[in-house]
């Protein structure tokens, strides 16, 4: 399957100058041989997304070396489904035929995905056609039928200091039989804004894509820009790039662990976790100049710090390192806790490598890629880190590979604060053109950027949240689940609505 | 986790010293937030008698003022000491706390939760976005800032407004609030 995959890209037509991986403009033929492939498992299915004239495929061939892009010049307004094949691929497609007008041909699902009716015109980024509003709640959810099945419906406003998205579910008593997510709600044109502007401007989009992996999309817009017009960043800023990335992982973990033990009525470890998380911040606003870290990775380098903050940042893991490990050992001699977590919105192993899950999502049922290790780059692709790895696949599983990977950040950080290389942290950036893609590992799992820059200026660019793959997986995690177990399930994922509706 | 609860029984609360009328306030940022929060409890209990009630709706943000948001409830700042809380409805809320530019697809939801909330309410507009100087204005999808869509009482600027802020901004909408209780209008049912 993976050779067939790899035979039909070879027959493409190479796009010069897009780096590090190769692009190539395939026909009908390629791409369908393509989608295909994915859905016989040939590969992994990294992003899709459109623009005026093409609709691009990025994917990841099963033992390949690197991943790589297909464009489909789209001729007739549509293009040959993908999703049809390939089941992750069809929200996918629901959004560029939103946004672009490109119609998804063979997709055995038309339903628009980010065009709730609202914005007064049909394809805003294709012929923007104008539209009348359509009455926002009106949209065909997959029936689900059977004596005693009612629905309950929550959100897009949910109850708690959360982002906002509509579930269905349909319960047989306390145990749900569908979830249906309808999300798009924050729809903000972010590829809209990424079209025809300056770097600077797109860096501040691109930063406030999904505001909790700040650092890992500006890190890869960062990477694409500089694959692009081919610019090497500064020693300095590589390492300092690394520990914003590290920091960030850790508050985003310690926040989410302890709202998950917060959703089992758990809330001493949350009152722990919030702490540590707090002191987390507080160093990161004191060593870069901004809690969350925001704008401080720019195409160049990074905005440096005094040099003091690596001291600052130390002293900030020992004070949390000993009190986590306590928690740690808490969590594990709970069962009290264990027994609202394990065995709770399991996830198969079949499910997370059909999506190409990322993340705590799939690395706790057996997927073991991050991005770190396996598409490699700067600082990771000489440091020395494990990767945790689980197979349960439940809540549990999603709470053991966040504590292990706070204690493997930990770890990179100490060694790279011991080691900061000294020197500038940012080059300047030159004119030119060219095509960027990168990878980075977020929090939350890959999150991958795509730039075109055309004399210096954004001419496109485009962002995949590592959600996309882990919001569908949610649905099947609730099933045959308890109602009152929906929190637990939802964040242990802990999918961004911001990232992923763009 | 005996051993735990009975060190933290005796451990120093890592929340900021509560306010004492006769004692000069802990230097640092942490003295700025006892005072607020003194201040702070005054005015709500004249107005609320000993509580206002928060409603937070994200209206399109990237989630990073739910963030800072978020803090206001951890062991840090823990702003419910002042009697200020969190509700899971816009029917228990004294304060709308919206996020975010307003997307076009969050207008109607946002329309209908402020309907859903009782007078007297206050809206805060949090963040840049919110505020109208954030970087999603210029958009098809966005309609810019929350006073386009309902009155806002006070807008916390910040990109996004750190824990501090939110408390100095809340402070300032007491002030407001109490200056002229009665000034808003009773909503059209």
């Amino acid at each position: 399957m993976s050779e067939r995959l790899a035979k039909r890209i070879a027959e493409g037509t190479p796009v010069a100058s897009h780096r590090p991986w190769p692009r190539y403009e395939v026909d009908q033929a390629g791409w369908t041989g393509a989608a295909q492939a994915l859905g016989e498992g040939g590969g992994d299915l990294l992003g899709l997304w459109g623009e005026t004239d093409f609709v691009h495929l990025a994917l990841r061939v099963t033992g390949a070396a690197a991943p790589c892009v297909l464009s489909y010049r789209v001729k007739t307004s549509d293009f040959p489904s993908v999703g049809r094949y390939h089941a992750p691929a069809l929200r996918l497609e629901r959004a560029v035929c939103d946004l672009y007008g490109h119609l998804p041909f063979g997709s055995p699902d038309r339903r628009a995905w980010l065009d709730h009716g609202a914005w007064g015109l049909r394809a805003p980024l294709g012929p923007r056609t104008p539209s009348l509003r359509r009455d926002p709640a009106a949209y065909d959810f997959l029936p689900a039928l059977g004596e005693g099945l009612h629905q309950i419906p929550v959100g897009p406003v949910h109850a708690g200091i959360i982002e906002p998205g509509h579930f269905r579910f349909s319960v047989n008593g306390e145990i749900v039989a569908r979830l249906e997510e309808r999300l798009g709600y924050v729809h903000k044109g972010i590829d809209g804004l990424l079209t025809g502007t300056d770097i600077e401007r797109a860096s501040r989009v691109v930063a406030r894509i999904s505001g909790d992996s700040t650092v890992a999309y500006s890190f890869a817009f960062a990477r694409a820009v500089e694959e692009a017009l081919q610019i090497d960043p500064p020693p300095r800023a590589k390492i300092l790039r690394g520990v914003m990335a590290e920091i960030e992982r850790i508050a985003n973990h310690l926040g989410d662990i302890g709202a998950i033990c917060n959703d089992a009525s758990f809330s001493l470890i949350h009152a722990h976790c919030g702490i540590f998380r707090e002191r987390v911040l507080a160093a990161a606003d004191r060593a870069f100049g901004h809690r969350l870290m925001m704008d401080r990775i720019v195409p160049g380098g990074v905005k440096d710090t005094g040099p003091g903050a690596g001291r600052g940042l130390q002293v900030m893991l020992d004070e949390i390192e000993k009190p986590f490990a306590e928690i740690v050992r808490l969590y594990d001699d709970t069962p009290s806790l264990q027994d609202r977590t394990c065995n709770t919105g399991i996830v198969s192993k079949a499910l997370v490598d059909t999506w190409a899950a990322g993340g705590h999502v799939g690395r706790a049922s057996g997927r073991d890629f991050d991005t770190r290790r396996d598409l490699p780059y700067a600082p990771y692709h000489d440091a020395a880190f494990a990767v945790p790895v689980f197979t349960a696949g439940d809540v549990d599983a999603r709470v053991w590979v966040r504590i292990r990977e706070i204690e493997q950040s930990m770890l990179l950080l100490r060694h790279w604060l011991a080691n900061l290389p000294p020197g500038p942290a940012r080059v300047d950036l030159r004119d030119g053109s060219g095509e960027g893609i990168a990878m980075t590992e977020a929090f939350r799992g890959d999150v991958l950027v795509w730039v075109r820059v055309e004399g210096g200026r954004i001419a496109k660019a485009h962002a995949r949240d590592a959600s996309w793959f882990q919001w569908p997986l949610l649905e099947a995690a609730i099933e045959n689940n308890i109602v009152a177990d929906f929190p637990l399930c939802n964040k242990s994922f802990n999918c961004s609505y911001s990232g992923h509706d763009l | 986790m005996r051993t735990l609860l009975l060190r933290s029984l005796f451990a120093r609360a890592v929340t900021v010293a509560a306010p004492r009328p006769d004692a000069p306030p802990p230097p640092g940022e942490d003295a700025i937030l006892t005072e607020l929060g003194k201040a702070l409890e005054v005015r709500a209990r004249r107005l609320f008698g000993r509580s206002i009630t928060i409603r937070e709706v994200d209206a399109g943000s990237c989630n990073g003022c739910e963030l800072e948001i978020h803090a206001l409830n951890n062991a840090v700042y823990d702003v419910e000491r002042f009697g200020i809380k969190f509700a899971a409805s816009p029917r228990h809320a004294d304060v709308l706390l919206v996020t975010g530019p307003v997307t076009h697809n969050m207008w109607v939801a946002l329309e209908r939760t402020y309907a859903a909330t009782p007078d007297p309410k206050w809206v805060v507009a949090v963040g840049d976005c919110a505020a109208g100087c954030g970087v999603f204005a210029d958009s098809y999808a966005t309609v810019g800032s929350v006073e386009k869509v309902v009155p806002v009482d006070l807008v916390i600027k910040g990109c996004p407004p750190k824990p501090i802020d939110l408390v100095k901004g809340l402070l300032e909408l007491m002030d407001r609030a109490t200056a002229k209780p009665a000034a808003k209008p009773v909503a059209q049912a």
